[in-house]
């Protein structure tokens, strides 16, 4: 049996930045991995970040992680494991993982949740074809390991990630024939879409993928117009060649392990889909459970670090560790949220959050 | 190191190698080899079995179960079970986050794979 004092399952943004609170708070702390390296989708981050230089804005994904890695290293009450999968939550407290090849017992006395999401298809025939890629599975290969995804894309979904990994791919030198977006309206930043525009990639929005095609791996895809109802326009149909269709058409909060614990969740279609209630210290209503990043609803990276800080700071004021000045530590990293989701577009991301926030004090006292 | 990989793989048509990016500088690990249904693979030690299947030109890596279609990896990191293999005779294996190794015998997986 492991004892800690605070469990983090995952290393990605909020995970890392909760064992930077955790620990910085004197917290004997253990992260958990389940990859071969931490980070998390960080390392494949190549563009630079929006927000403010509290999330380290300007800076590039892979540098932030290095940076925030570098922290935990001076750390000597962190610990991060990786090859470690935790696999489940159990009544009498008890949490067990896959830790390089063995089974582990682990008995936290807090728990940050901060599994990241998973990336969404969609339905069409063929959608299972070899070469039909997640946004996060091109960048995984191009950007963490320098191997091409394909020759010629197509990618389907013009949010952020869509235009952000369409830039990325050209600059791998790779083909993107178009990018093919459902909603009449481009989703992502225009900045992102005009410089895909210079450089003569079409977008095509109110378009759809009718079908992929190919015998053992992807050949062409059937792209066509949508109407109004967001149905399929017959005789609008067209065809590219490509090896490679990229989906990218938004995230799903990873939270097994968060229903598992018996977290009360809800479901919240602005925040990806079922996501755990959480108090303003983004406690579950299981009292020594908390939930940061986007296994507690998807978001960006930024609002991941700042959620995974005040998770780890309440993860550790739980243990009974005297912080100093800690109110004024969580008011300003509620501030920094608060300015992260403001604007027109995070209208229902903000409704989603008010609808799933536990409003009792220290979380569910009764679990 | 990742020269020797690519040119080896090359031999059957496949270069993916990304020659030049602006940002980025990839460090390309050791030299290994590793067979996939009994086809020698070139590939590095810091890279996992998916990616250097796909380097290689492999992209149909597993089965469905039922229909038997051709899958090829989804998301890269751990999550959607589409490129689980038989690596040394252990089933289940998601290679998108299992490093090569030198002498590794890759396969196909057929069916859901026994427990023990």
């Amino acid at each position: 049996m492991i004892h800690t004092g605070v469990l983090i399952i995952g290393a990605g943004p909020a995970g890392l930045c909760a064992a930077i609170t955790a620990g910085g708070a004197g917290a004997d702390t253990l992260v958990l991995e389940r990859s071969h390296e931490p980070g998390g989708q960080l390392v494949k981050q190549t563009h630079m970040f929006f927000g403010s230089e509290k999330q380290h804005a300007a800076a590039r994904g892979f540098d932030i992680s290095a940076i925030l890695l570098n922290k935990i290293s001076k750390l000597e009450n962190v610990r991060i494991i990786t090859n470690a999968a935790v696999l489940g939550a159990y009544d009498d407290g008890v949490w067990t993982a896959d830790i390089g090849g063995r089974y582990e017992k682990i008995r936290p006395e807090t728990v940050v949740v901060s599994t990241g999401a998973s990336e969404k298809n969609l339905p069409f025939p063929g959608n299972d074809l070899p070469g039909i890629y997640g946004a996060g599975a091109v960048q995984t290969l191009m950007n963490q390991y320098g191997v091409k995804p394909a020759e010629r894309v197509v990618m389907l979904g013009a949010g952020n990630i869509g235009l952000i990994v369409s830039y990325q791919l050209i600059q791998a030198g790779v083909k993107v024939l178009a990018v093919v977006e459902g909603s009449p309206r481009i989703g992502g930043y225009l900045v992102h879409a005009a410089k895909l525009r210079r450089m003569g990639v079409p977008i095509l929005t109110a378009h759809s993928v009718k079908a992929a095609h190919g015998e053992s791996g992807l050949e062409s895809v059937t792209v066509w117009g949508l109407d109004q109802n967001w149905q399929g326009i017959p005789g609008t149909e067209r065809a590219f060649k490509a090896d490679t269709l990229c989906v990218s058409v938004g995230l799903s909060p990873l939270t097994e392990l968060l229903w598992q614990a018996g977290a009360k969740m809800a479901f919240v279609p602005a925040l990806g889909g079922y996501v755990p209630y959480r108090d303003d210290n983004l406690r579950t209503s299981i009292n020594n459970v908390f939930a940061a990043g986007d296994s507690g609803g998807v978001e960006e990276a930024s609002s991941a670090m700042v959620e995974g800080s005040l998770a780890g700071l309440g993860a550790a004021e739980q243990l009974g560790l005297n912080i100093p000045n800690i109110e004024d530590k969580k008011q300003e990293l509620l501030r920094q949220l608060e300015a992260l989701r403001q604007g027109d577009a995070a209208e229902r991301l903000r409704d989603g959050r008010a609808a799933t926030r536990l409003h009792i004090k220290g979380g569910c006292k009764k679990c | 190191m990742y020269t020797y990989y690519i040119i080896k793989n090359s031999e059957r048509g496949i270069n993916l190698r990304i020659e030049a990016h602006p940002i980025l500088d990839f460090k390309r690990g050791n030299p290994v080899s590793f067979t996939f249904d009994g086809v020698r693979v070139e590939a590095c030690d810091n890279m996992t079995i998916a990616v250097a299947l796909h380097a290689a030109g492999f992209k149909g890596i597993s089965e469905s179960m039922l229909k038997k279609r051709p899958r090829g990896l989804f998301c890269a990191i751990g999550n959607c079970s589409s490129c689980m293999m038989v690596v040394d005779g252990v089933p289940n294996v998601r290679t998108c986050l299992e490093l090569c190794k030198d002498g590794m015998v890759v396969e196909t997986q057929r069916g859901k794979g026994a427990l023990i």
